[in-house]
C-alpha cells in the first residue's frame, strides 16, 4: 500500500530513503516522472541508493495515474514520488489522489522561487499547482522528515517571502 | 608542456564539504586545491550550476559524499557532459589529503589513486572482550534493557 505521497525534487535521496523509508518501513518507491521514465542511467543512479530489499518503479505520470490502484495494492509499504508540483497536479487531476494526504518535501532555492520554509521554495506556478492539488486530493502539508512538524499548505503559502 | 593540475570539487550535504576542505587545508597547508559545494537548500538545477561553476575550466575530480542522492546526481550530470571531469563517491579525508599532493597526475590515474587511498583508510577494529571477572557478556551493553 502506498503510505506516502510526496513532492520532492531530489526524489530518492537520504531524507526519503532513510528518514521516511526507515520510519515507515518502505519496501517500494514509485517515481512518477516523464523524463526519468525514459532515462536508464538516471534510474540506475537513483535506484543505487536504495537498501537491498527495496524496489523502485519509474513510470511516466500518465502510467502512474492509470496504474495507481495496482501500485497501491502492491505487497508491502510504498511511497509515490514526483519531483515537480506539476506532475503531482496531473495525478490529482486524473483522480488518482482522492482523499490522499500529499506531503511537500524538498523544493530548494532557485531563481524565480520564493522561500516559505528552509526546505520549501515556490514559484507562482508551483503555488497554483499546490492549490489545484489541494482541491483534488487530501490535505497538503509540508514536512521534510517524520520528526518535523506538519505545516499546512495555507501556512506555507502565507509564509512565502515577498 | 606540463598538464594542468587537477582541481577537486567536494560536493556534499550540509556543511560537510566546507568542513572537509577546511580540515585538508589545516592538515596539509595546501590551499586552493579543493572547492567546497553544499547542496543546502538548493534545487537540483541550482546545485548543478554550482558544481559546473566550481569545475570551471577543468580538469577536475568531483568528490561526492554518497554514491547516490542529490550530490551524486549533480556530479554525474556534469560528468556526462565533460571529458575532463571524473566523479569519486564515498569521499573521505584520507583521499582528499592524498589528492592535494598529486594533482599533477592524469585525471584517470589520480581518480583511481585516491579511491585506493580512501578504501585503505576504512577499517573495523572489533571491541576487546569483556574485562576479567565481569561475568557478563558484552552484547547487552547499551541495549537499554533494564535488569529486574
Amino acid at each position: 500500500m502506498i503510505e506516502l505521497v510526496r513532492i520532492d525534487e531530489r526524489l530518492l535521496h537520504g531524507q526519503v530513503i532513510v528518514g521516511w523509508g526507515q520510519r515507515l518501513d518502505l519496501g517500494y518507491y514509485v517515481v512518477a516522472d516523464d523524463d526519468l521514465a525514459a532515462s536508464e542511467w538516471e534510474q540506475e543512479l537513483y535506484a543505487g541508493g536504495l537498501p537491498g530489499s527495496a524496489r523502485a518503479f519509474f513510470l511516466t505520470v500518465d502510467e502512474a495515474a492509470v496504474r495507481f490502484g495496482q501500485l497501491d495494492e502492491h505487497a508491502g509499504r510504498g511511497a509515490l514520488l514526483t519531483r515537480t508540483t506539476g506532475a503531482m497536479r496531473r495525478l490529482a487531476e486524473a483522480g488518482a489522489l482522492e482523499g490522499r494526504a500529499v506531503n511537500l518535501g524538498c523544493l530548494g532555492g532557485a531563481p524565480g522561487r520564493s522561500r516559505a520554509l528552509d526546505y520549501v521554495h515556490l514559484s507562482p506556478d508551483e503555488v497554483e499547482d499546490l492549490r489545484a492539488i489541494a482541491a483534488r486530493a487530501g490535505p497538503v502539508t509540508a514536512r521534510d522528515l517524520p520528526s518535523s512538524p506538519r505545516v499546512p499548505l495555507e501556512k506555507v503559502l502565507r509564509d512565502l517571502d515577498g | 608542456m606540463t598538464s594542468p593540475r587537477v582541481t577537486g570539487v567536494v560536493v556534499a550535504h550540509g556543511d560537510v564539504a566546507a568542513s572537509l576542505v577546511g580540515a585538508v587545508e589545516t592538515i596539509s597547508g595546501v590551499r586552493g586545491a579543493l572547492v567546497p559545494v553544499s547542496n543546502e537548500a538548493c534545487a537540483p538545477r541550482e546545485l548543478r550550476r554550482r558544481v559546473e561553476e566550481a569545475v570551471a575550466g577543468g580538469p577536475a575530480i568531483i568528490f561526492v559524499d554518497m554514491a547516490s542522492g542529490s550530490c551524486a546526481f549533480a556530479g554525474h550530470q556534469v560528468l556526462r557532459e565533460r571529458r575532463d571531469v571524473a566523479v569519486v563517491t564515498g569521499t573521505n579525508l584520507a583521499m582528499l589529503l592524498d589528492f592535494v599532493f598529486h594533482r599533477e597526475l592524469s585525471l584517470g590515474a589520480l581518480a583511481l589513486r585516491v579511491v585506493g587511498k580512501g578504501r585503505k583508510a576504512l577499517e573495523a577494529h572489533e571491541p576487546a572482550g569483556p574485562p576479567e571477572g565481569d561475568g557478563r557478556g558484552g552484547t547487552d551493553a547499551g541495549s537499554g534493557r533494564e535488569d529486574p
